[in-house]
């Protein structure tokens, strides 16, 4: 299909044009890149919530009942559900779907699975650029679910407006509620599968910690307690979310945060421009007994960017 | 980047017994595929909704229950429909071989019984897709 004709056909609002055009996203094609470029400023601010946390915690399951919950409250609800790629084979068993069988054939919603393909962060290096194509379709919230993480995998923070973080009431005591990555990117924390021993316990745990990283003037960080397999207490979730969503909106942290984002894609976009134009010096090195550092510097002398010694030295 | 191959493994109608469709799934993730797997008794419109969502080249289902005469033909309508005839609809089961012929004939590739290699499948879509995409 011609991207004249898939871009009418998006326009129009035809959901298989939608999904066309992710995949020339993901796969980084230059009609991809086009579109993207073509359809910034026109794109719709969708709000975007990222759920995330250890695998196994019932992501997918928590997000089945989220999407028909959203499908009520919202037209337009697009959801990007993120599984690994093997490192070995680059192949990859996508099973977000199998627990969100309960409304992804619902007219409001579009499910999008996506392989991580090589990044380490929880999501594919294409989720930001996928969020946009969904936002150009004018969806009204986007729910992003990440690979199954651990402690350090947080990308998902810098590309949603709101993080839930969703763990078990066994992820741990204190300590490791304690500790730094997962447990600061929440705007809310669920505790999952809540028929187990030491749901309250967990709960309490979280709240603890948490209350010891908040300064004063910081408005608490909800905990709730949930069992998606069975849909309880989704609904107090739910409007939970809608709270800090609209605390997020009129604190001016959302604003304060999309800009933050366009910031880094910025860098992000520089970052890989900057590493394939230099490829061919990299790949046509000379090996020699020079120095990591001192063969660095020979490239960069090539590309005739202006890299003074202050800033050679400050790194 | 590479275009990687993404294949949706389902398993249409009543019958509960998945280990076919899941041993196909993981054999061709190991075939560098992406596979997006659905689970049991997903509808045709199911299938067809999930195969366009996820803009898949490639459908396999997995049919044990001797519903295939019924539910091939129609997965096909559904994808003609939607303007999708360039998805190739292949799969297996226990289907007799005249009933294969028969669907071969109305536009489903290749079909596989009990006893199929995986890696014959996963070399059979490979080969589709050099051919049938760029």
């Amino acid at each position: 299909m011609k991207y004249s004709d898939l871009a009418i056909d998006f326009k129009s609002g035809k959901r298989s044009a939608l999904a066309r055009m992710i995949t020339l996203v993901d796969n980084e094609e230059r009609d991809g890149f086009e579109f993207l470029k073509d359809n910034y400023h026109k794109r719709k601010e969708s709000f975007r919530l990222g759920i995330t946390g250890p695998p196994g915690v019932g992501k997918s399951s928590l997000m089945n009942h989220l999407i028909e919950r959203y499908a009520q409250i919202y037209a337009k609800v697009g959801v990007i559900a993120i599984d690994p790629s093997s490192p070995f084979t680059g192949g990859a068993l996508l099973g977000d779907r199998l627990r969100m069988n309960k409304m992804y054939d619902h007219e409001n919603v579009f499910v999008r699975s996506l392989a991580s393909r090589g990044s380490l962060g929880g999501l594919s290096t294409s989720t930001e650029n996928v969020a946009q194509v969904m936002e150009s379709f004018g969806m009204d919230i986007i729910l992003i679910e990440t690979v199954g993480v651990g402690q350090s995998e947080l990308d998902v923070m810098e590309i949603t407006d709101a993080v839930v973080v969703v763990l078990v009431p066994e992820s741990g005591d204190s300590i490791q509620a304690m500790k730094a990555g997962l447990m600061e990117i929440g705007d809310v924390f669920v505790v999952n599968k809540s028929d187990r021993d030491g749901s309250d316990r967990a709960v309490e745990f979280i709240k603890t910690s948490l209350s010891f990283k908040k300064a004063a003037s910081e408005k608490t960080i909800p905990v709730v307690k949930t069992n998606a397999l069975n849909d309880e207490n989704i609904d107090s979730l739910v409007s939970i979310l809608e709270e800090t969503k609209s605390y997020l909106a009129s604190s001016g942290k959302m604003k304060e945060k999309r800009e933050s984002r366009k910031e880094k894609e910025v860098k992000e976009i520089l970052r890989d421009l900057f590493i394939k134009s230099i490829d061919k010096h990299i790949k046509n090195m000379e090996n020699t007994d020079a120095s990591p550092y001192e063969k660095a510097k020979e490239i960069l002398k090539k590309t005739g960017l202006n890299v003074t010694e202050e800033l050679w030295t400050k790194r | 980047m590479d275009k990687k191959i993404r294949v949706l493994v389902a398993k249409p109608g009543l019958d509960g017994h998945d280990r076919g469709a899941k041993v196909i799934a993981s054999a061709l993730a190991d075939a560098g595929m992406e596979v997006i797997y659905t689970g049991l008794h997903q509808t045709p419109e199911k299938i067809v909704r999930t195969a366009v969502e996820e803009d898949v080249d490639v459908i396999g289902l997995s049919v044990l229950s001797g519903a295939h005469m019924s539910i091939f033909p129609k997965v096909l309508e559904l994808l003609k429909k939607e303007g999708k005839t360039d998805i190739l609809l292949t799969g297996g089961g226990i289907i007799p071989a005249e009933d294969m012929e028969e669907l071969n004939k109305l536009g489903v590739g290749k079909l596989f019984g009990p006893g199929s290699k995986t890696q014959e499948i996963a070399e059979y879509i490979s080969n589709w897709h050099n051919k049938n995409r760029e």
